[in-house]
């Protein structure tokens, strides 16, 4: 079969179709969002009727993902690392409940916070739900471990935490793929029970787990993708987890380092090649690409004057690692500072010419010029922008969903006439709950749910919210008179001026949906349509 | 043959155009390639760069290491000197002269071509005009690779085969306009010798 050039992402998602997917649950987050897109588009997987659909947040993919694997089929869950906090509840529990149907949890971290919020390193996660992790250090690498990772989960029955960065996920590469295996067909737990985590039962479970830990780290020593090269040189000793193993080999002409490598890309960490690279070398080098995981390991709270890595300065301690860092780290070379010319100037992302989000915040902006700095909550999304200028808008961005509860935590404070910004799909994924949580207390805050009909910042996927927010905020027990709603357009502003002031004066829960489409999206269907009245 | 190409550029500029055609050209003639993209937030305006490498021999990094690019191809003026770190000494930068003006202290443009000279190999053209002159100002960045062709190790005729493959469904029309755009692109940096 000819290569096919994919991304990290669509190589993990053209390898669990491949590799009998059932059905995908995710919501979408950068880096990981391409995987179920590449799905959603694929002939195949539309023909077999493979479920492809976005889920309302990760905690409702990761469940939805549990309950397909009961049900005996193959099932994968995919989020950002941060989408792992959102599911962790579920995700924690399912190691405990092990699987029927082969489940692989994906997470794409994002080292260097290239679209995110923090650089948590998921494989604390799965270190910490006893899971075993697949860390793939290539595309194919990803292809062939999600290929046959289903079956891995169903041998020691238990989910496999797939853990890939920005890097792996957002590089293109030619892909081999593998023959298409067939879905499972539908069964029922051989124990009836194992799914109710009752305490007596999930006492049980959870022994069953720990016992079964050993032949996670067996299957990690067995493991093709964990790799011994013997080295002549022992004054150095180099482990190298996942893709930061390329960036080492890509510092010798033929590949091949002169000291003895230990490359790990399966979890639990295999203790007898460790041990061996340990008693073997004289130093130890530890090359992983986020947290010092395995580095913490190793040296624990006595720490051991042999390891060098992220915590002896000997690598950078945040930030994703690149062949320079491995370089340095290796004697290689001297740290190369940037050149930046001194005419360069920054070009931050900004929002969209014609953004409707631009229009609220030019009105929001002009009315809070009269009650005070320091008092719009804002959430994740293209509107997180807001915070640079030309706006400067916003005085907030924690987590999906904060905006509501922080103004309203706020409010409980005693500021005054505080508000919270957040969009539509923000909103179904995570804003409803804190929004009963201010109907209940009528408290004094103005919640902006700007609607653009779309998830925009990961590229415009479909949103639970289309046509369902003022419904929802009724259904929640918003006061109908206070569920306003306008068009952001420069036109209306006189409109907005007054609703906007209107609700902030009112003392109580109101909620303001300005509503109009995406530039970008409303632009893609123009082109859409253009195409169909060409063909015509 | 190996070639490690910088691709720069602003986010909606398209510069993935210009990577998917040297990769595909790369598949289609068996060669080893890696190709890492920016996705997200960036793409909103900011600047954005891919790094693309080719090689016959399996390419491990999917990062360009400083000072080892052969190649920067560039669609905006200013955001080539983001990269200029990861230039080899002897490596070519090539850049659209055409600034993408969305922030309020873009510099003066002099300023921008001047540090530019200052690169040892350098081509600055204006691919815009070339492309508007063909009618086709999509093809801008195919004009930008077309200029920066001579400095890639790979067969030229390779990358009209990769246009004809990816634009092909498009029709006959949008192949030879792009087919076009390319070499005259080549034209002009082979006229500069």
């Amino acid at each position: 079969m000819d290569k096919l050039l994919l991304l990290g992402d669509e190589a993990i998602a053209q390898a669990a179709i491949d590799g009998g997917l059932s059905g995908v649950y995710a919501y979408p987050g950068t880096p990981s969002t391409e995987i179920t897109e590449y799905i959603q588009k694929n002939k195949y997987a539309k023909e077999k009727g493979i479920h492809s659909e976005w889920s309302a947040n990760e905690k409702t993919a990761m469940e939805s993902a549990i309950g397909m694997s009961y049900a005996g089929k193959r099932a994968m869950v995919c989020m950002k690392h941060v989408g792992l906090n959102v599911a962790a509840d579920a995700f924690m529990n399912s190691s405990i409940t092990g699987v029927n149907g082969g489940l692989l949890v994906v997470v794409a971290d994002d080292p260097s916070m290239h679209s995110s919020q923090n650089e948590q390193d998921s494989r604390y996660f799965a270190d910490f739900a006893l899971m075993p992790i697949l860390e793939p250090s290539n595309q194919q690498e990803a292809y062939d471990m999600i290929y046959d990772g289903f079956e891995l989960s169903e041998k020691f029955n238990t989910p496999i935490l797939v853990r890939i960065t920005t890097r792996l996920a957002h590089s293109r590469a030619g892909i081999s793929r593998k023959g298409v295996k067939k879905e499972n067909e539908n069964s029922l737990p051989s124990d009836p029970k194992q799914f109710i985590l009752l305490p007596s039962i999930a006492r049980k479970n959870y022994k069953v787990l720990i016992g079964n830990q050993v032949h996670f780290e067996k299957a990690s020593e067995e493991s093709k993708y964990n790799r011994y090269f013997e080295g002549k040189d022992k004054s150095l000793g180099i482990i190298a987890a996942g893709i930061s193993y390329n960036y080492l080999i890509e510092n010798y002409e033929d590949g091949k380092a002169p000291f003895p490598v230990l490359k790990i890309s399966q979890y639990p960490l295999p203790s007898d090649m460790i041990r061996k690279i340990y008693d073997e070398c004289k130093e130890i080098l530890v090359l992983e690409e986020g947290y010092p995981f395995i580095e913490n390991k190793l040296t624990g709270v006595l720490g051991d004057k042999k390891i060098k890595g992220r915590l002896t300065g000997d690598l950078p301690r945040d930030g994703e690692l690149n062949p320079n860092h491995v370089a340095v780290a290796l004697g290689l070379e001297e740290i190369k500072n940037d050149v930046i010319p001194e005419v360069l100037e920054a070009r931050p992302p900004v929002l969209c010419p014609g953004c409707g989000h631009t229009d609220v915040f030019n009105a929001l902006n002009e009315v809070m010029a009269d009650y005070g700095s320091g008092k719009v909550f804002s959430d994740i999304g293209c509107y997180t922008l807001a915070a640079l200028p030309p706006l400067n808008a916003i005085n907030t961005c924690v987590d999906m969903g904060a905006s509501i509860t922080m103004a309203k935590g706020a409010a409980d404070a005693g500021m005054k006439n505080v508000v919270a910004f957040i969009g539509d799909s923000t909103f179904t994924h995570s804003g409803m709950t804190g929004l009963l949580d201010c109907v209940y207390e009528k408290s004094p805050v103005t919640i902006i749910i700007s609607d653009n009909d779309t998830t925009g910042m990961t590229g415009g996927q479909a949103s639970h919210a289309e046509h369902v927010l003022h419904q929802i905020c009724k259904g929640l027990g918003v006061e109908e008179e206070h569920i306003r709603s306008f068009i952001p357009l420069r036109k209306n502003h006189n409109e907005a001026l007054e609703i906007l002031r209107e609700e902030i004066e009112y003392e109580g829960v109101s909620v303001i949906i300005p509503h109009r489409e995406c530039v970008r999206t409303l632009e893609r269907k123009h082109k859409i349509k253009a195409k169909i009245k060409k063909m015509k | 043959m190996k070639s490690d190409i910088i691709l720069s550029g602003v986010g909606g500029q398209g510069i993935l155009s210009i990577a998917a055609t040297i990769g595909t050209a790369a598949l289609q003639k068996g060669l080893y390639m890696k190709q890492s993209e920016v996705h997200g937030m960036s793409q909103r305006g900011g600047d954005v760069s891919s790094n693309m490498r080719v090689s016959d021999k399996p390419v491990a990094s999917d990062l360009i290491a400083k000072g080892k690019a052969d190649v920067i191809i560039s669609v905006e003026p200013m955001e080539c000197l983001r990269y200029i770190s990861f230039l080899k000494p002897d490596g070519w930068l090539i850049t659209n002269s055409k600034p993408f003006n969305n922030i309020s202290n873009y510099p003066d443009l002099e300023d921008i071509f001047n540090e530019i000279r200052k690169v040892k190999n350098h081509i600055i053209i204006d691919a815009d005009a070339i492309a508007k002159e063909l009618k086709s100002i999509r093809s801008s960045n195919i004009v930008m690779l077309g200029a920066a062709s001579p400095y890639i190790d790979m067969e030229y005729d390779s990358f009209k085969d990769a246009l004809k493959a990816i634009f092909g469904k498009k029709g006959q029309e949008i192949v030879d306009k792009n087919i076009e755009a390319l070499d005259k692109g080549r034209e002009f940096t082979l006229s500069q010798k």
